[in-house]
């Protein structure tokens, strides 16, 4: 990735900077003064800013589940290219939540707690071990591009053996999570406002997020594309974006068929706080993609495809804080803005991810072939489940 | 302590003396004085609607909400009734302030070691046989201990006997799945600040309707992804191995997959 000459100078380096030192000294006064001092949480208002970061962080980094389950599980190879980087931002993705939970906890010395001390009952507990477990199959999954990085070649065979089960139990889990997001506000039906409370809060959230992670997926090919580095051509980012389109329209069918059986449309008629912050979530994150995305014209055009999926990642924050902030702000009536203390430790968060993962992109072997240079076998060196595969039922091929 | 314990509160005997929020904060040796809503030093508070006084605290339900949520399992039912807190192993999620329908968990914001504050029924002096303080405290019988199954009787007869006086329905008795704080109201209960669109269903059912699929989505997907791939990693075989023969006719036959 080394350019000849001088670095161009960016705007970037010195924002991330400002953002982390920022963030890192809000999460110390979070932590010296206590949750009291530094948000705007209260006992009617507990979860706030960084319940929400939750959601999104978890949401968006969909695209690691989703990218492995087409490419290794339904076989679409032609994707391969995107599986590395979108398990990198899963990955990212995944350690930042748990950093902000931590951060967001109480008793941040007893995060540990949950490991060992169980409440099946709880949505929460599910989520921990969920949260824990599929950290674990990202690490897993993302552990041979830096062995094979540091040319440590044992391990990735050993990783390789288990890859087929590792992918499916990550994909079950994230399918569990991702409702599970959901279902933490089914035990809320007197608080969380009708146009977002539905038992079918699960569902919508995994719909949601399969239209969210693809669009992350595409944002970032389009991202990477203009650097110079096309890592998807144009038909099959048309038939990704196909898909989200039906995600999208499930979700919209779903939702309104949902708000409809709960007679809950009549919060519509008037145009309140509420109706228009469903209103602006359902028309940019879902409506109008939806119907960008129906056209052909959109799908194969870069800037087209980019403003689409850009809207359904904004439409997706938009639900999330909707359902973590918004719809819970009507009973006990109260409003919740977070502090700068919170918006700093949530921006530098963030900062650390984008700074990490171009780091990560610049020094590991993200966008590398499957076999290049002097490398051993492709087999036994590409992180990838899929040779070791082929060449097991290609030896049962021989024996028969 | 076979039996559950509970508590009735007759609001028509209540004076508004403010005995039982003293006691429960000399009980709890929380700073003195009167509070009308529920605080961290406030674990009973005395709330007024016109001439009505409505004491608050922890309802103790049957079946909590802020015991299901619990990640950590910090929140437990106890067979005497009481709901307890071991704030060793909190870990400071806040969900059961989110999730409890009676608002009543309080959290010490202000510390760097925060733990939750709410009424413990006296568990450690129903443990020793008393009463719990505001109980004991209370002049005219407004708040009256006792086991659960009497206190219902006991309110239903008050309401028989007298039934200008109340309004037809013991609060607590279902509601959320049944409490240990039964109410006796002259009024309507919705005009004296309390949640009546939570039906009898205690809440964490319906958290049970998502988290009872978790086994399902496990087995049901573990053999459908795998079946999913099997088929497509076979069709990938069975096309790359038409193609070589294609390419290559020569190849004998009996290996055809």
């Amino acid at each position: 990735m080394k350019i000849p000459g001088l670095p161009r100078i960016t705007g970037w380096h010195p924002i991330a900077t400002t953002l982390i030192l920022a963030g890192a000294m809000a999460a110390f006064a979070r932590f010296n003064y206590g949750l009291g001092a530094t948000t705007n949480l209260s006992d009617e208002f507990p979860w706030g800013l960084w319940i929400g970061f939750d959601f999104l962080g978890i949401g968006l980094a969909a695209s690691g589940f989703t990218i492995v389950a087409a490419v290794n599980l339904f076989h679409a190879k032609e994707y391969e290219p995107i599986v590395r980087p979108a398990i990198l931002t899963a990955f990212i993705g995944y350690l930042l939540v748990v950093l902000v939970l931590i951060i967001d906890l109480g008793r941040p010395d007893h995060f540990w707690h949950p490991l060992v001390m169980w409440n099946p009952h709880s949505v929460m507990c599910e989520i921990s071990w969920c949260l824990m477990l599929y950290t674990t199959v990202l690490s897993l999954e993302f552990a041979p591009i830096v062995l094979e990085k540091l040319n440590i070649v044992s391990p990735i065979k050993w990783i390789h053996a288990i890859s087929l089960p590792l992918m499916i139990f990550g994909v079950l889990l994230s399918t569990l999570h991702q409702s599970s997001f959901g279902s933490l506000y089914l035990i809320v039906p007197n608080r969380l406002h009708a146009l977002w409370y539905t038992p079918l809060l699960p569902v919508l959230f995994f719909i949601s997020c399969i239209a969210s992670g693809i669009s992350m997926v595409i944002l970032e090919s389009l991202i990477f594309a203009r650097g110079g580095r096309d890592l998807l051509p144009t038909p099959l980012r048309a038939n990704l974006a196909k898909i989200i389109a039906v995600a999208l329209a499930v979700y919209v069918v779903v939702r309104v068929q949902d708000l409809l059986t709960r007679g809950a449309l009549r919060e519509l008629t008037a145009l309140t706080y509420y109706s228009l912050a469903f209103y602006a979530e359902l028309l940019i994150g879902f409506v109008i993609p939806f119907a960008m995305l129906l056209m052909e014209r959109v799908r194969t055009s870069r800037r087209g495809l980019y403003a689409a999926t850009l809207l359904v990642v904004v439409g997706f924050a938009f639900n999330r804080m909707n359902t973590a902030i918004t719809g819970l702000e009507h009973y006990p009536a109260q409003t919740y803005f977070p502090s700068l203390i919170e918006v700093f430790i949530t921006l530098g968060i963030t900062a650390v991810g984008f700074s990490a993962f171009s780091l990560i992109v610049k020094h590991l072997p993200i966008f590398e072939p499957m076999v290049a240079g002097p490398r051993p076998r492709k087999e036994v060196v590409t992180g990838r489940p899929e040779p070791i595969f082929i060449s097991r039922e290609g030896g049962d091929l021989e024996s028969r | 302590m076979s039996q559950k314990k509970a508590m009735l509160i007759d609001l028509t005997l209540c004076v508004g003396c403010n005995a039982c929020q003293s006691a429960c904060k000399e009980e709890n040796r929380l700073p003195p004085g009167e509070e009308k809503y529920l605080s961290l030093t406030a674990y009973t508070a005395l709330d007024k609607y016109n001439d009505l006084y409505v004491r608050r605290m922890c309802q103790h339900c049957d079946v909590p909400t802020c015991v299901s949520v619990c990640p950590v399992g910090a929140l437990s039912k106890t067979e005497a009734g009481p709901v307890a807190y071991d704030a060793e192993k909190c870990i400071g999620c806040r969900y059961c302030l989110q999730a409890c329908p009676f608002h009543v968990p309080k959290y010490e914001w202000s510390s760097t070691k925060p733990r939750i504050q709410k009424c413990k029924f006296c568990a450690s002096r129903l443990a020793k046989g008393l009463q719990p303080a505001c109980a004991e405290a209370c002049p005219t019988g407004a708040t009256q201990f006792g086991d659960r199954e009497e206190l219902l009787v006991e309110a239903a007869r008050r309401i028989n006997a007298e039934p200008a006086k109340f309004v037809h329905r013991i609060y607590g008795k279902d509601d959320v799945g049944g409490t240990s704080m039964f109410y006796l109201s002259p009024v309507p209960f919705e005009q004296l600040g309390f949640d009546s669109r939570m039906g009898k269903t205690p809440m964490p059912m319906l958290t049970m309707s998502a988290l009872s699929k978790v086994p399902n989505v496990l087995s049901v997907g573990g053999v459908l992804l795998g079946g999913v791939w099997w088929i497509t990693n076979r069709r990938a075989k069975v096309q790359a191995f038409e193609a070589s023969q294609k390419k290559d006719p020569t190849r004998p036959p009996e290996d055809k997959p």
